[in-house]
């Protein structure tokens, strides 16, 4: 037996968790506290990043797999990763140390406890992305909901508690039915092993219903339209750092779910229901981004942004060809990045003026020159310019998109617009024009620690603008071998 | 003469009663001595109990009146360790209101006695004679702060609801001793002609006495009222020890009789079930009194572990009893969190006394967190895991609309346990309440958490106590 790396993973976050459970927090050792989170989180990213490098490129295979038995009889806790899993563990594990440099001021109250939660929501959040039994992946996606509830709930803003409900009651609403098809397709089976259910398939009469419930929660989650009402709530109330979890990580989630589950183990099933994810995808795109132009909250609009963004990545999945696979990846681990920024952008302006409304600003950007930069940065990787990361996900999903319904992909290239409206017209009104509030000329710029957690984002959203390759090799035999037993499947069913 | 050591266990229980209730008389001020004797005779009763039954299959008694297998045995062990866990923690309750007496734990022994003759019953006479005993001496409980007008109220509800249903069971038990003309449940088995549609009549009411007793929808309406005037311990042990019996006798009288009329029977079970569920979730929504609130979760999670028994499979039957085991658990958590809400010699039942808990209270909240979240079966915790037993082998008998049903009642659940974690959580602090509780209490309170979180990570021990009950051969 190996070093299990992925229990470790997954675990390491939790002894974190534990040890700060014991340090009581008060103003002087707020310090301890929040260097113990970070070193856990660092610890967890290095040892990810250690992971990638072991990580074997030339195979499909479920890698670094750990399988024990956990119930007699009935579930293994089972993990391991592919090409798909991978860039996502990496990217979780790269958010959480971000997110805990940027509460610097935004969280006064109840650290430790904060703190306890983000990374307790780390472990979950590894969890899902690796593990291989459906049981077990159900137990970490709905245990998510937990500490992001608290998140949300505790160190919200104002309708922190509408917004923290509205989260919780939705996603679990959605899950329920996940776990009626779990227990269905364990009796069907006999297994909920994913690689197991890989080989074996599932029967097409039972697909559909279990596409459905599994779709059912994915969609909430992703958030698809017309399910996606929780998320621009839960983002503006969750405090910065929380909207960063849940913009960065938890929406991939469901993204990474559709991937390996739905076309996993329902291919008859997406097959048929391939128009209805078009449908959902398109007028998510085109709607939300026409709802994101008329937002007056900054937060607000980057939400809608997010459901649009989404919109891509669920349009690009179903197109189930390499390039639109490869780019909703590529999407997801891009917003993840930029979405994180901008996030942290709003954070940035709205510790200093506490407003997050878009008329507050105007002009700043002879105030603080640096942060304009930044924000710019985004701004552009947000809209999908080229050379950025965002850039590289669009046009691989509207390529593939464009094979397979040109009507839906001239569409979607229309929602591109509509984003490069919004983004621009809010940096616009935030940054340019002029100064007219007197208050923002006591702004200061970028402290170091923003500073630092802006690069970090800026640089790999720029060197993947350039250069996808390192992620596209990691995920093509994952995908092509995807696409293949898919295939071969429809095939067979024909 | 018969194996009188396999009933061993309720002739030490009956002794030990008789002679503490006797002691009590005689010696003046003896309640704590009272109190500790209890508490020992029952750790001894469950050793015995323990003892008697390794390598006993299958034993009947007395003309196979009384039985004695792996279930009675299990379900024994849990109703005593339940009832131990109440005395344990109950005693600074009962000295706040002053009625530390030496009734209150003879009284617990006694209707504990008549639960362990109602699991044992092979028989509707013995069956009808543990109710009766153990329903008397939980009147005189709920009762038991009689100063209290709703104290009293809730007694004499109690006891007038109860006793109308302990008619309508016996109305039952006639009917089918008319029908087969025994009261043995073999005897019914061998008599038993599937033809005999008139034999419904019988179990129907059976089944509502049963379902009075277990507080399933639509029986359920004594619950709430009793619960809330009842004295906090004493509502305790109503949620908890009751029910395990009550469950025994429903397993044992609908799987060994009438098991060849499990078509009749189970639309009644499904009923009860999806009812229980659906209207103690919602009606739970509207409560503001801790107590009456989980009076109708109570409800809510008795829907499910009745959920099990619909499917006619073992497997059900042990998923219903791993339900109600992790149940009781997760209510002994509660209830110790209630319990210790305590300022100035008073306590507190009200949702809005819990009112930013979390500030004054860190380590009580967090256990309140745990334990509502596991009531409202959210994973990994414990009570997670009970509904995914329950619902697996529901699903497993291809029984989706009640699965459906079932889970999305929990999502309506969940919102009024997010409710009081908001009101914990979220709202402004309060004055601080007392932080001197006993060592029991707070024993108890981080057993039950402890056993919360940790259960993922051995879920195997349960199900392995659990999967020796077969009753289905």
């Amino acid at each position: 037996m190996n070093f299990p790396i992925l229990s470790s993973l997954i675990l390491l976050p939790l002894i974190g968790a534990f040890f700060l459970f014991f340090i009581r927090s008060n103003k002087e050792n707020n310090f301890t506290v929040k260097y113990v989170a970070l070193f856990t989180s660092l610890v967890n990213f290095v040892l990810s990043i250690y992971l990638w490098i072991l990580f074997d490129q030339t195979t499909s295979e479920f890698q670094f797999v750990e399988d024990r038995i956990w119930i007699q009889n009935l579930i293994n806790y089972k993990v391991g990763v592919d090409g798909i899993s991978i860039l996502f563990i990496l990217l979780t594990t790269f958010i959480t140390p971000l997110c805990i440099i940027s509460i610097n001021n935004s969280i006064k109250d109840r650290l430790t406890e904060f703190l306890i939660a983000v990374l307790i929501m780390e472990t979950f959040m590894i969890g899902v992305f690796c593990s291989l039994d459906l049981v077990v992946f159900y137990l970490f996606f709905e245990a998510g909901l937990i500490p992001m509830f608290l998140i949300i709930g505790i160190w919200g803003g104002a309708r922190r508690v509408y917004s923290a409900f509205k989260f919780f009651l939705y996603t679990l609403l959605g899950s329920v039915l996940m776990l009626v098809a779990i227990i269905t397709i364990y009796w069907i089976t006999g297994t909920t092993d994913v690689v197991k259910l890989y080989e074996l398939g599932i029967d097409p009469k039972y697909q559909n219903l279990l596409w459905l419930a599994f779709f059912s929660s994915f969609a909430v989650k992703t958030p698809m339209w017309p399910v996606h009402t929780w998320l621009p709530d839960a983002h503006v109330e969750a405090p910065t750092a929380g909207s960063v979890l849940l913009a960065a990580i938890l929406l991939k989630m469901a993204g990474y779910g559709f991937i390996r589950f739905s076309l996993g183990l329902f291919p008859a099933a997406s097959e048929i229901f391939t128009p209805l994810i078009y449908l959902l995808s398109v007028i998510a795109i085109i709607f939300t981004s026409l709802i994101a132009l008329m937002q007056e909250d900054m937060k607000k609009l980057i939400a809608y942004s997010s459901v649009a963004h989404m919109g891509f990545v669920t349009l690009g999945i179903f197109t189930i060809q390499q390039q639109g696979i490869e780019g909703s990846i590529i999407q997801m681990i891009s917003h993840g990045l930029v979405s994180a920024a901008l996030f942290l952008c709003v954070g940035v302006v709205y510790d200093r003026m506490h407003s997050r409304l878009i008329n507050t600003y105007g002009g700043i950007v002879s105030i603080i020159p640096k942060y304009s930069v930044l924000f710019m940065l985004f701004t552009l990787a947000a809209l999908g310019l080229p050379g950025t990361s965002g850039f590289v996900g669009e046009f691989l999903i509207l390529m593939a998109a464009f094979k397979d319904n040109f009507l839906v992909a001239v569409i979607a290239s229309l929602g591109v617009i509509i984003g490069a409206a919004y983004m621009l017209w809010l940096y616009k009104r935030v940054v340019f024009g002029k100064l007219i509030n007197s208050d923002l000329k006591q702004m200061v710029d970028l402290n170091k620690s923003e500073i630092v957690i802006l690069t970090c984002l800026a640089v790999p959203t720029l060197f993947f603008g350039f250069y996808p390759e390192p992620l596209i090799n990691t995920i093509e035999i994952s995908i092509s071998d995807l696409i293949k037993a898919y295939n071969i499947e429809i095939a067979s069913k024909i | 003469m018969e194996n009188l050591e396999l009933i061993f266990s309720e002739i030490f229980l009956s002794l030990s009663i008789m002679f503490l209730l006797i002691f009590g008389v005689f010696k003046k001020n003896s309640s704590t001595l009272i109190q500790n004797i209890s508490i020992i005779v029952l750790l001894i009763t469950v050793v015995i109990t323990f003892n008697e039954t390794i390598g006993i299959t299958e034993v009947k008694l007395f003309n196979g009146s009384i039985i004695i297998d792996y279930l009675s045995s299990f379900m024994k062990i849990i109703t005593l360790l339940a009832a131990f866990l109440v005395l344990i923690i109950s005693s600074s309750y009962l000295k706040t209101f002053k009625i530390f007496k030496i009734e209150y734990p003879i009284l617990i022994l006694s209707s504990v006695l008549g639960m362990m003759i109602m699991i044992s019953s092979y028989d509707l006479i013995v069956f009808y004679m543990g109710l009766e005993l153990q329903s008397l001496a939980l009147y005189v409980l709920a009762t038991f702060n009689r100063d209290q007008i709703k104290s009293s109220e809730a007694g004499l509800k109690y006891f007038v609801l109860s006793a109308l249903s302990s008619g309508l069971l016996l109305y039952g038990c006639s009917l089918i001793y008319g029908f087969t003309g025994s009261t043995n449940f073999d005897v019914i088995t061998d008599q038993l002609n599937s033809n005999e549609y008139t034999l419904t009549f019988g179990i129907v009411f059976i089944l509502v006495g049963l379902a009075f007793k277990i507080s399933a929808v639509p029986f359920h309406m004594w619950a709430p009222d009793v619960y809330e005037g009842s004295p906090t311990s004493v509502t305790l042990f109503f949620t908890m020890v009751p029910k395990i019996a009550a469950l025994t006798v429903l397993i044992r009288f609908l799987y060994v009789p009438f098991i060849n009329l499990f078509d009749q029977w189970q639309m009644i079970l499904i009923f009860l079930s999806i009812a229980s569920m659906v209207f103690g979730a919602i009606a739970a929504i509207g409560q503001r009194n801790l107590k009456r609130l989980i009076a109708y979760s109570s409800i809510s999670h008795i829907g499910y572990a009745i959920a099990g028994l619909t499917t006619g499979t073992n497997e059900g039957i042990q998923s219903s009893i791993i339900y109600i085991t992790i149940y009781i658990l997760m209510n002994l958590g509660l209830f110790s969190c209630l319990l210790m809400l305590k300022r100035n010699e008073n306590y507190y039942e009200t949702l809005d006394d819990l009112s930013g808990l979390s500030k004054n209270h860190p380590l009580l909240s967090l256990s309140l967190l745990l334990i509502l979240f596991s009531l409202a079966g959210i994973p990994p915790l414990a009570g997670f895991f009970a509904k995914f037993y329950v619902f697996k082998a529901v699903i497993e008998q291809s029984m989706y609309f009640l699965a459906i049903v079932g889970l999305l009642s929990t999502v309506i659940a969940a919102f009024y346990y997010l409710r009081i974690i908001k009101i914990i959580y979220f709202d402004k602090e309060k004055e601080k309440y007392d932080n001197d509780h006993g060592f029991w209490l707070k024993f108890s309170l981080s057993v039950s958490t402890v056993f919360i979180l940790i259960y993922f990570i051995f879920p195997s021990q349960i199900i392995d106590a659990v999967s020796k009950i077969n009753i289905i051969q």
